[in-house]
């Protein structure tokens, strides 16, 4: 079974991130980056997937400029086989992504398809799912747990009143949740390893897609700070305060 | 501008947040309808067509559709959308199941999680885990939304019946087979519809110390939260966790115990009206978006705050 995973160079989940000062965009100057979390347990999953056997071959992609080779690179420290970098600069839509993955899905007809359910820049939850409708293919979002059986996927789910379970053919998006693994940390043997590991590079126009453009971003703000709080000394002086000057209880 | 609302639904009854998915699509456009796509489902078309806004409800009742796969239901509300200026959903967990394979077979992008409408086609969203405020305008001729449905207020019912129509599509796939599902059943108030959530951390300890707040959320008609700690460590089910990759909560009082205030956790929360912060750590960062914070072992105060309610 051959598996491509999708990742994301994004922001570090610990950074405190700042508005620029034209109220257009995030601050990214000397920001530190990292993979996507979710994208991380996706990587985690396929090599374990590798590890037992049932897939043979674990193929990175990212979309971005020439910076995202770094996470490519960590993919392939952590047991992806090869990557491919489709190469393009600024924003781009989820359904340019989509679009980006279905043609590389048609050159390399992977059986699985693994993708972090969202990324925690933009935290849209979508290219997932867009993928899975252009290739005609099934989707097993907010997957927990994920087995392989006869050629099929059984995907549990997290969903808003508990789980859910489905069974769904190959080839298949699966998007990955915070509990489905624990990724490993890259050793340093296998971090060099990785600078042999071949990096294909491709354009957009390579690939034959047209990027979507239909979203404008018009400003980006900082939402409006909470009035400052204070500190009660007694849970006496809490229930006083929510009864009396909150109101929020009886 | 007729925009057409997905209803979230069990088959049984509507989910009331569908009522501000549908307060939402009033900001959008004067006229609106709501799909409601489910097996068994004619009682959930009625309760759709009682929201004042509402002039009709299309219904898709077919086992095809039973369980919300995406693979069956984005086709038919792709069909449907042709003839609406948006199709709007919530941002739970079906709505984001379903929405971008709507999106991507309409060919449009989709506009998630919006917490603002400025206009038809302007929305306000959240990035960065809430850390800021992307206002985005979709140039598509067919606008893709999912709604973050504790930023809007409810939409009016009144005694009105709208019109229901009934849509004989049926998608058959074998693509996607529904296997099984377990769903928490509670007496208490759902998470996202809850005024009041008292949520517990990785300072509870365990799952039997959940209980401590129970009896707090008994007292107060509370509906019960958790952190990402507290669910990866067993201490409750998945179904509870509050944060950016969790539930998105704004209830009038949000009590935090033993949660230390990681910003993926405060995503899921900081909108609330009320936030108060009990915890041992004084340098705790929920104490930063407290209202009213108590620097306490849990141990000692959740008892007595349940004695004096």
């Amino acid at each position: 079974m051959k598996i491509l995973v999708a990742i994301k160079r994004v922001v570090d989940a610990n950074v405190k991130i700042r508005v620029s000062a034209e109220q257009n965009a995030v601050d990214l100057s000397n920001v530190k980056m990292a993979m996507n979390p979710f994208c991380e347990i996706a990587i985690e999953e396929a090599v374990r997937l590798r590890e037992k056997g049932i897939a043979h071959e674990v193929i990175a992609v990212s979309v971005g400029d020439d910076k995202c080779q770094e996470q490519l690179r960590n993919a392939m420290a952590l047991g992806a086989d090869r990557s491919i970098w489709i190469e393009q600069s600024g924003d781009i839509e989820p359904l340019s992504i989509a679009r980006l993955l279905k043609a590389v899905t048609e050159k390399e007809n992977p059986d699985l398809i693994l993708l972090g359910k969202q990324s925690i820049d933009g935290d849209n939850n979508q290219v997932g799912q867009m993928l899975a409708a252009l290739c005609d293919i099934p989707q097993g979002t907010f997957a927990f747990k994920l087995e392989i059986e006869d050629g099929r996927a059984i995907v549990s789910r997290e969903v808003d009143g508990g789980e859910q379970v489905v069974n769904i053919s190959l080839p298949a998006v699966v998007t990955t949740d915070l509990r489905l693994n624990e990724p490993r940390y890259a050793k340093l043997p296998d971090i060099m390893k990785a600078k042999k590991k071949p990096v294909e590079h491709v354009t957009p126009s390579d690939l034959g897609v047209e990027l979507s453009n239909s979203l404008e971003v018009l400003s980006v703000k900082e939402p409006a700070a909470r009035k400052a709080g204070i500190m009660v000394a007694s849970t006496e002086e809490l229930v006083e305060k929510l009864r009396n000057e909150a109101k929020v209880i009886p | 501008m007729k925009i057409l609302v997905i209803a979230d639904h069990n088959n049984e009854t509507l989910n009331p947040v569908t009522g501000a998915v549908i307060q939402a699509a009033t900001e959008m456009g004067n006229t609106v309808e709501v799909l409601v796509a489910g097996e068994g489902c004619e009682a959930v078309a009625g309760e759709a067509g009682k929201y004042a806004a509402v002039s009709r409800v299309l219904i898709a009742d077919n086992p095809v559709y039973a369980n919300q796969l995406p693979e069956a239901v984005a086709p038919l509300i792709a069909d449907a959308a042709a003839n609406y200026a948006g199709v709007v959903a919530s941002a739970g967990t079906t709505g984001k199941n379903i929405m971008p394979r709507v999106a991507a077979l309409l060919g449009v992008a989709q506009v998630s999680d919006i917490l603002g409408v400025e206009s038809v086609d302007t929305f306000v969203r959240p990035i960065y885990a809430g850390n800021a405020l992307a206002t985005v305008r979709c140039n598509d001729a067919i606008k893709v939304i999912t709604v973050r449905t504790s930023a809007f207020e409810q939409a009016p019912c009144d005694g009105s019946e709208a019109e229901i129509t009934t849509l004989d599509t049926v998608i058959e796939q074998d693509k996607s087979i529904f296997v099984s599902e377990s769903l928490s059943s509670s007496e208490r108030p759902e998470l996202s519809a809850a005024s009041i959530v008292i949520s517990g951390g990785r300072g509870l300890g365990s799952a039997d110390n959940f209980q401590l707040l129970e009896k707090i959320a008994d007292k107060l008609g509370a509906a019960i939260g958790a952190s990402r700690a507290a669910v990866d460590a067993g201490y409750v089910g998945n179904d509870l966790q509050v944060g950016q990759t969790g539930k998105i909560v704004a209830p009038d009082l949000y009590i935090a115990v033993g949660i230390s205030g990681a910003i993926q956790h405060l995503a899921g929360m900081k909108d609330s009206k009320i936030i108060v912060a009990i915890n041992s750590d004084p340098e705790a960062p929920i104490f930063q978006v407290a209202d009213y914070g108590l620097t306490s072992d849990l141990f000692d105060t959740l008892p007595e705050l349940e004695s004096l309610l």
